[in-house]
């Protein structure tokens, strides 16, 4: 079907634009189901939400409702959210723990945490005889063709192959290092609490924004101009306000010709991060006392590098995007062409003082709950472009900016100096994505 | 209207099944009072509300005051916690600017939201602090999308020389955990 419509997709990414209907079109939003998120590795959720056996989490990859659950060895497995007997969800919660077994609701079928049958009621006297028994992998809870896990992240394929977690994740696997280093423990453990906001837009939309660093000084003005009045205000009666305040403010103070300053780099897959103001390293005592624990746990040397990483936010492509020195991510779930869901979750740096969680805290709740200062702005903006883009007042969108300034260098795109709202971003992810969509399987 | 009526002592109402109200320690038999007081406060609260009178509606709380609506009901506390809204004066003083700018898009649609509050519970009465529960709803429109929300609201009101005051307001919605098909923009 869509073959015969349209026959041949690379025609749809250019260098400098692509066209609209990868962005609104359902039969393409079906292919790209297949072809990249129930192919690629995905994220499933981490560790610490799972820490006793029978604990799970259900997760989407693509279309495809998975169980994330800890199993009595200690394994973390993911299977797929379906009993083989008539097809049955095995769990209706989204999280919960399921004891010493699965046990479906509908006929009692049994299951290990590994999926794999353990009982059927009346088995002899109902299936002697037949295909279905023990001994039939059919009659077991199907599992994740591939789970990984790197430093505690829990990520699934369900294609059998294909290359290793570490290998996708290339150099972007720094969000994982960059959270985990900053804890004196080396080690991050989940806040059990998960934001989850639904945006009226196409799933691309949302990670072409991550690592726009031209729409902060627009999209977030009112917040930014908001934030820094009441800064000032608080600065005048208490002398300092919270640095929260000044996360806010940063979108108005840090005005649009200033963005350019920052900088992105591209990596294969459609990885890529943004350098940035969340290196600040503010000299209160609360920070001053984190640095005194994380220099005994590291050394000083050892510790100038672990707060000198340079990120604001790393995009692993095709759906997570992580905010690093702010121990938060996104993990981004597609439920249709024009739904996307966004689930918001925030980590503790184990052997942090708590003055230093709350920081990250204040930050969680003030831009990542589902009464957020920030993203509101953001989800009207994504909401109407994908309005637009389902008009036919044109056919492409333009993603031209600082093109031709890219540096490449083993495979790697740097923005340029004063290139920092380059678009390379989103041309990167596109170049991904033509090659997920187009691949031979 | 209830109206008072000067130097006539009125014979309590009697209504079935209503257990009599306790005489308070002044003397005055000020139950009806009370509760007829504590929801001209409620009622007042929801309007400026959906009359859009923010700064009102921030007036309402005490100078430490605290607008808190959890993630979950077990939450005992914002401090240190996940939270929806978890907001103090100046917070409120930010959404509030932040709404108020020509330049908030999402605030540029038709919007608008109405509150009915019912079943109020006044919880404690102590000499200078009153703790009422309620149940809210509220309908929003935006743009042409309606959405319902739905909960419970827990007053701590500090008696002061001006009347009450807001000292925290806990907001625990029926749908909290639910999945937010966009978001909140000002408080429910």
């Amino acid at each position: 079907m869509l073959q015969e419509r349209i026959p041949d997709l690379t025609k749809y990414v250019e260098p400098d634009r692509v066209r609209r209907e990868v962005y609104t079109d359902a039969d393409i939003f079906e292919l790209e189901m297949q072809r990249i998120h129930e192919r690629v590795w995905i994220y499933c959720g981490h560790e610490s939400q799972v820490p006793r056996a029978g604990d799970y989490y259900a997760v989407q990859i693509g279309r495809q409702p998975m169980l994330m659950v800890r199993g009595a060895d200690g394994s973390v497995n993911v299977l797929y959210n379906r009993c083989p007997h008539r097809g049955n969800m095995m769990c209706g919660d989204r999280h919960g723990n399921t004891g010493d077994f699965f046990r479906c609701s509908y006929h009692a079928w049994t299951f290990h945490h590994d999926g794999r049958l353990k009982s059927i009621p009346m088995m002899e006297s109902g299936y002697a005889g037949t295909r279905y028994g023990r001994d039939n992998p059919d009659c077991s809870m199907k599992r994740a063709a591939r789970v990984e896990s790197y430093r505690g992240f829990v990520f699934a394929s369900l294609s059998s192959d294909g290359e290793s977690l570490l290998e996708f994740l290339g150099e972007s696997k720094v969000a994982f290092d960059d959270m985990c280093d900053r804890a004196p423990e080396g080690e991050v453990e989940i806040v059990p609490n998960c934001f989850r906001v639904i945006q009226h837009s196409n799933w691309k939309i949302f990670l072409e924004n991550q690592l726009d660093a031209l729409h902060p000084s627009v999209t977030h003005q009112s917040t930014g101009r908001a934030a820094h009045d009441v800064e000032k205000l608080i600065e005048k009666k208490t002398g300092k306000a919270p640095i929260s305040y000044h996360m806010l403010s940063a979108f108005a103070t840090v005005t649009i010709d200033k963005w350019d300053n920052f900088q992105t780099l591209n990596y294969p897959h459609g990885h890529c991060i943004l350098t940035g103001y969340m290196g600040l390293r503010p000299q209160d005592p609360d920070t001053l006392a984190y640095d005194k624990v994380m220099i005994k746990a590291y050394g000083q040397k050892r510790f100038e590098e672990i707060v000198g990483v340079n990120i604001h936010h790393v995009l692993i492509y095709p759906g997570l995007s992580v905010q690093s020195p702010l121990q938060q991510l996104r993990a981004v779930r597609p439920l249709g062409v024009d739904r996307t869901l966004t689930e918001i979750w925030h980590f503790r740096l184990k052997g942090a003082p708590e003055p230093i969680y709350r920081r990250s805290l204040a930050y969680y709740n003030l831009v990542n709950s589902p009464a957020t200062l920030v993203n509101a702005d953001d989800l009207e903006n994504f909401w109407k472009c994908h309005k637009g883009l389902s008009s036919e007042g044109g056919d492409w969108v333009s993603f031209a900016r600082h093109l031709g300034h890219d540096i490449e260098k083993n495979g790697v795109v740097e923005t340029a100096a004063g290139c920092g709202t380059s678009e390379a971003p989103m041309r990167n992810q596109m170049k991904a994505w033509a090659q997920y969509m187009t691949a031979e399987k | 209207m209830a109206t008072k009526s000067k130097g006539k002592k009125k014979a309590p109402i009697k209504e079935p099944g209503r257990k009599p109200v306790p005489k308070r320690a002044n003397g005055k038999n000020a139950g009806h009072d009370l509760q007829h007081e504590v929801e001209q406060l409620l009622y007042r609260q929801a309007e400026l509300l959906d009359s859009q009178q923010w700064q009102d509606w921030i007036d309402l709380f005490a100078e430490d005051g605290v607008y808190w609506m959890p993630p979950e009901r077990s939450h005992k506390t914002w401090e240190g916690m996940p939270a929806i809204f978890a907001e103090d004066r100046n917070l409120m003083t930010v959404r509030m600017k932040r709404v108020l700018h020509p330049d908030a898009w999402s605030q540029r649609p038709l919007w608008g939201t109405n509150h009915v509050v019912s079943n109020v519970q006044i919880l404690k009465d102590a000499k200078d602090e009153l703790q009422v529960r309620s149940r809210f709803h509220m309908m929003e429109l935006r743009r042409d999308d309606v959405r319902h929300f739905a909960g419970s609201y827990t007053h701590h009101f500090r008696k002061t020389k001006d009347g009450y005051r807001i000292k925290l307001q806990r907001v625990d919605m029926t749908n909290a955990q639910a999945a937010y098909d966009y978001v909140l923009q000002v408080w429910v």
